[in-house]
């Protein structure tokens, strides 16, 4: 295996490019020297992103933010402005393992990681984030929806690195939040996961959402009809009810030893109900 | 494989070593440069006794490739003594009892300096939270947790 740390991400896509072997991109290293360890990839190359400045930094950008893909979850959390606007991301990000693993761990790799429990993904699906994907033949932008294509697995071209995470702007009456189950507080790995962002007039009337289930199918899930049982509502017990079966209808679990098919199903919807009353009370001005 | 030079500063002094590309950082501290603080307990990131701290971020140096600490700056537990003193986390921890077998103890004490120094005065809720990825099989956890708030206090006074 070979080492490399380049400063560009042009040179990081050439190298990736131009590896015959199996080349894998290191940012936070919390799932990939795992897998190493443990045997399940061996690469000849690691391409480790972290020399790469642009890529290090929470900036502002046309009323929203991006986020570089080597920032650690706790350094979104030390941004103010990025912690006030999206409360319920940046929660996301500090639920994805400890306090150490949330010093190297990066929202990107959770993304490219392709866990369906990611706990990053919900949210980042909710907020309408969209990914600048650098490759051989160019750049593009990419839904965050669009990335993961199931477990493990993801879109990206093998000379492909995400490069950022754009949150787009959002309007001052907006809130987020994203809730997982786990049998314990921390430490642990979502067994249903739900995010929500509302948007609300003067009235409290919700003009705009979008809700998504962690941990109940191969991938993230964008629920329209989630969006559709509250949007026009000020989300009174019918609009919640209807809510959190619309969630439910959404799932497509598997049975393991987190959870069964019947109680993941059943928890996507008090999850979706409960996620959305936050973001609803944050819409409304709740701190 | 050929092996990669490393220059990094540990504890406050430049160092260098060699290592291999796959090699942990843990693993380099230990077997390169003799800091047996760093403990191997799980070497998967669950456990916390490798805790170190890279440019001042709280990380398991198992998941860290040495080849990664190119020029950094490192603490390990044998960083927070000032020559014979010990800093009030090692004092309390000791008055406290909060160690049996003492392997997981280089990573809370890292770890629980990580926090200190990002916040003097946590509540017990922010300790056991902050402290939850590092375990302990002999204390039950209380002693380490009523040693972090009283070496808070002691550093708040002698601020």
């Amino acid at each position: 295996m070979r080492f490399a740390a380049p400063a560009t991400v042009e040179e990081a896509v050439r190298l990736l490019g131009a590896e015959p072997g199996h080349a894998k991109v290191l940012a936070g290293g919390s799932d990939l020297i795992v897998q190493m360890k443990t045997g399940r990839v061996e690469p000849d190359l690691i391409v480790d992103i972290k020399r790469i400045s642009a890529m290090r930094t929470i900036t502002a950008e046309a009323g929203g933010f991006r986020i570089g893909a080597c920032v650690p979850c706790l350094a979104m959390e030390e941004n103010a402005s990025l912690k006030a606007t999206w409360p319920g991301l940046v929660e996301a990000a500090r639920l994805i393992g400890s306090t150490q693993i949330q010093g190297r761990a990066t929202l990107v790799g959770n993304l490219c990681n392709g866990s369906p429990a990611a706990d990053g993904v919900p949210a980042l699906v909710a907020a309408n984030a969209k990914v600048r994907i650098v490759g051989a033949k160019g750049t593009r932008e990419v839904d965050v929806l669009d990335v993961p294509t199931g477990p493990g697995k993801n879109s990206l071209a093998r000379d492909e690195i995400v490069e950022s995470i754009h949150l787009p702007a959002r309007s001052a009456h907006s809130g987020d939040c994203y809730l997982r189950h786990t049998p314990r507080t921390e430490m642990d790995i979502a067994v249903v996961s739900a995010g929500v962002f509302v948007t609300v007039d003067g009235a409290g009337t919700i003009t705009h959402a979008r809700v998504s289930l962690g941990a109940v199918a191969p991938k993230v899930l964008l629920v329209e009809a989630c969006s559709k049982a509250i949007v026009g509502t000020k989300l009174d017990a019918k609009a919640l009810g209807a809510l959190a079966a619309a969630a439910s209808a959404a799932c497509k679990p598997i049975d393991d030893k987190r959870g069964t098919v019947e109680y993941r199903t059943k928890v996507a919807g008090v999850l979706a109900r409960r996620a959305a009353e936050t973001a609803y009370a944050r819409a409304k001005g709740a701190k | 494989m050929s092996n990669i030079h490393v220059t990094t500063t540990v504890n406050g002094d430049v160092m260098e070593f060699l290592c291999e590309p796959d090699e942990s950082l843990m693993d380099a501290l230990r077997d390169r440069l003799s800091l047996t603080g760093v403990k191997e307990g799980c070497g998967s990131g669950d456990c916390g006794a490798c805790s170190v701290t890279v440019d001042g971020r709280l990380v398991c140096s198992c998941l860290v490739l040495a080849a990664e600490a190119e020029g950094c700056k490192i603490t390990t537990v044998e960083g927070l003594a000032k020559g014979d003193k010990l800093h009030p986390l090692q004092q309390k921890f000791l008055e406290h009892a909060a160690l049996q077998c003492g392997i997981c103890t280089p990573g809370f004490l890292v770890a629980s300096k990580a926090l200190l120094d990002r916040n003097p005065n946590p509540t017990e809720h922010e300790i056991r939270y902050w402290l939850a990825g590092n375990l302990c099989r002999c204390t039950g956890y209380d002693k380490i947790v009523r040693a972090v708030v009283d070496a808070a206090a002691e550093l708040r006074r002698t601020a």
